[in-house]
């Protein structure tokens, strides 16, 4: 079986056990839009002020999401004993890490999706002139939260407080996607938009090198 | 254990030496004066703290490869001494940026990657403490390391890439960026000395994180040995009533 069969066999699994209860989606959806919502409790959410924190306020938001989505990913692998079928399939690790990467990548575009109308509703940011261009920023910078998250995840789950553990390890390595991500998005949402080349260079190489990192890790993410 | 000794008094002949040459023989600088001259800790902190989290990233490499565990203990080791440089870095710059920049600290990328980096070590020591298993934490440490050392390339090459508040290289930097030859003479000296001082730190803490393993796998087998020697009492007790 090739890695890219094995890995949409696990991305197929993983939509379908979510599908089944739709626990992650639901608490990630409301905790982001909480998020949201207490951060208009820091400032005066009106245009200018949005505009300025806005974007810092998006990815923090998406941040905290991610690390709480993440965080069951391998875990639940564990408590319902099924790590052990995913160690003894006969796939390489990589396609196991690429499927559930994927996966987490899919909930939190899904998040995004419900995050942004609302985000530009409450703050009073227009996204429709740019959306194209954010788009590309949000996919970057969420393809680096899903590539780190999901190696972080199966470390974190082989240790004690996972939990807590995993927004400590996963959130200080994530500064440089984060600030990155930021000041694109700011660029995004200033009076005259534009595509900021460097920190999408910035993203991109991010995005690169921690993939090709977690690929070269990958054969010791499901050891014993 | 002689030959520590040497080790250790050399270092501390060199130390004598480094801060009569940052005192008396690096000359003033013309703007900052005396104040320039905790760069001579400052700078050479900063590469013995890089030079030990190399070490850690090839520790961590090696120990996913060969299973030894005398690779974690080396891995554990640099990153304590690489943590106590990284604090003198920390320290030691704002006390520079105060009186030349007029407040301690400024959000660039030099300053935040070297914060975020001394946390993500931090994050390193925090995550062995929550795993049992030796090997488990050697593996699952070595993996969360070479991550976190992706960080130190982008912290060296900071300067160099972005337009940061921090000054911009002084060594290696181009044309027109250079310092006084007298001053380059000083510098390297400190920095060879405090890249002496973090190899002697790292084989001292070495030593230890050694005995330490050695002492808790003892301990194991004497647990052991208690737990079968009651047991086998309960059950001579038992087979005593019971007879």
């Amino acid at each position: 079986m090739t890695a890219a069969r094995a890995a949409a066999i696990v991305l197929r699994k993983e939509i379908r056990a979510e599908m089944r209860t739709r626990e992650l989606l639901q608490t990630t959806v409301t905790f982001v839009i909480i998020v949201v919502v207490l951060f208009s409790f820091a400032f005066e959410p009106t245009a200018a002020e949005a505009r300025r924190y806005g974007p810092g306020l998006l990815w923090i938001a998406l941040l905290f999401s991610g690390s709480l989505m993440l965080n069951p990913s391998f875990a639940k692998e564990q408590s319902n004993d099924t790590i052990y079928a995913l160690r003894m399939a006969p796939v390489s690790p990589f396609a196991i890490y690429l499927g559930k990467m994927l996966a987490n990548l899919l909930f939190l575009a899904i998040t995004e999706a419900v995050l942004l109308p609302v985000f530009a509703l409450l703050y009073n940011v227009s996204l429709w002139p740019v959306l194209g261009r954010l788009l590309i920023v949000l996919f970057l910078g969420t393809f680096g939260i899903a590539v780190t998250g999901t190696v972080f995840s199966a470390v974190a789950t082989q240790a004690r407080m996972r939990e807590v553990l995993l927004p400590l390890l996963l959130l200080p390595v994530l500064v440089p996607l984060l600030v990155a991500s930021v000041e694109a998005t700011a660029e995004l949402f200033a009076d005259a938009p534009s595509l900021d080349r460097t920190w999408v260079a910035v993203l991109v190489a991010f995005d690169i090198v921690f993939f090709a990192t977690a690929w070269m890790l990958s054969d010791y993410l499901l050891e014993e | 254990m002689k030959n520590r000794w040497l080790f250790a008094l050399i270092i501390a002949a060199l130390f004598a030496f480094a801060g009569y040459a940052v005192f008396f023989i690096a000359p003033d600088e013309a703007t900052m004066h005396a104040i320039q001259r905790i760069f001579y800790f400052h700078a050479s902190s900063g590469w013995a703290a890089m030079e030990g989290t190399g070490i850690v990233f090839f520790a961590n490499v090696a120990y996913l490869r060969k299973r030894q565990p005398k690779w974690d203990w080396l891995a554990v080791s640099a990153v304590e001494v690489s943590l106590a440089f990284w604090s003198v870095v920390l320290v030691t710059g704002p006390i520079w940026a105060h009186p030349v920049w007029g407040i301690w600290w400024a959000w660039d990328w030099r300053l935040t990657l070297t914060l975020v980096l001394w946390i993500l070590y931090v994050c390193y020591l925090v995550l062995r403490t929550l795993v049992a298993d030796p090997e488990r934490r050697a593996a699952v440490s070595a993996i969360f390391g070479i991550f976190v050392f992706l960080g130190v390339p982008l912290d060296y090459l900071s300067i160099r890439i972005f337009r940061t508040q921090h000054p911009q290289p002084v060594l290696f930097g181009g044309p027109n960026s250079g310092l006084d030859p007298t001053m380059v003479k000083v510098f390297f000296s400190c920095s060879a000395l405090m890249t002496l001082l973090m190899i002697l730190l790292v084989i001292e803490r070495y030593r230890l994180e050694r005995l330490r393993y050695e002492a808790e796998e003892m301990r194991l087998v004497i647990e052991e040995r208690a737990e079968t020697k009651s047991q086998n009492r309960e059950m001579q007790r038992r087979t005593a009533l019971g007879g």
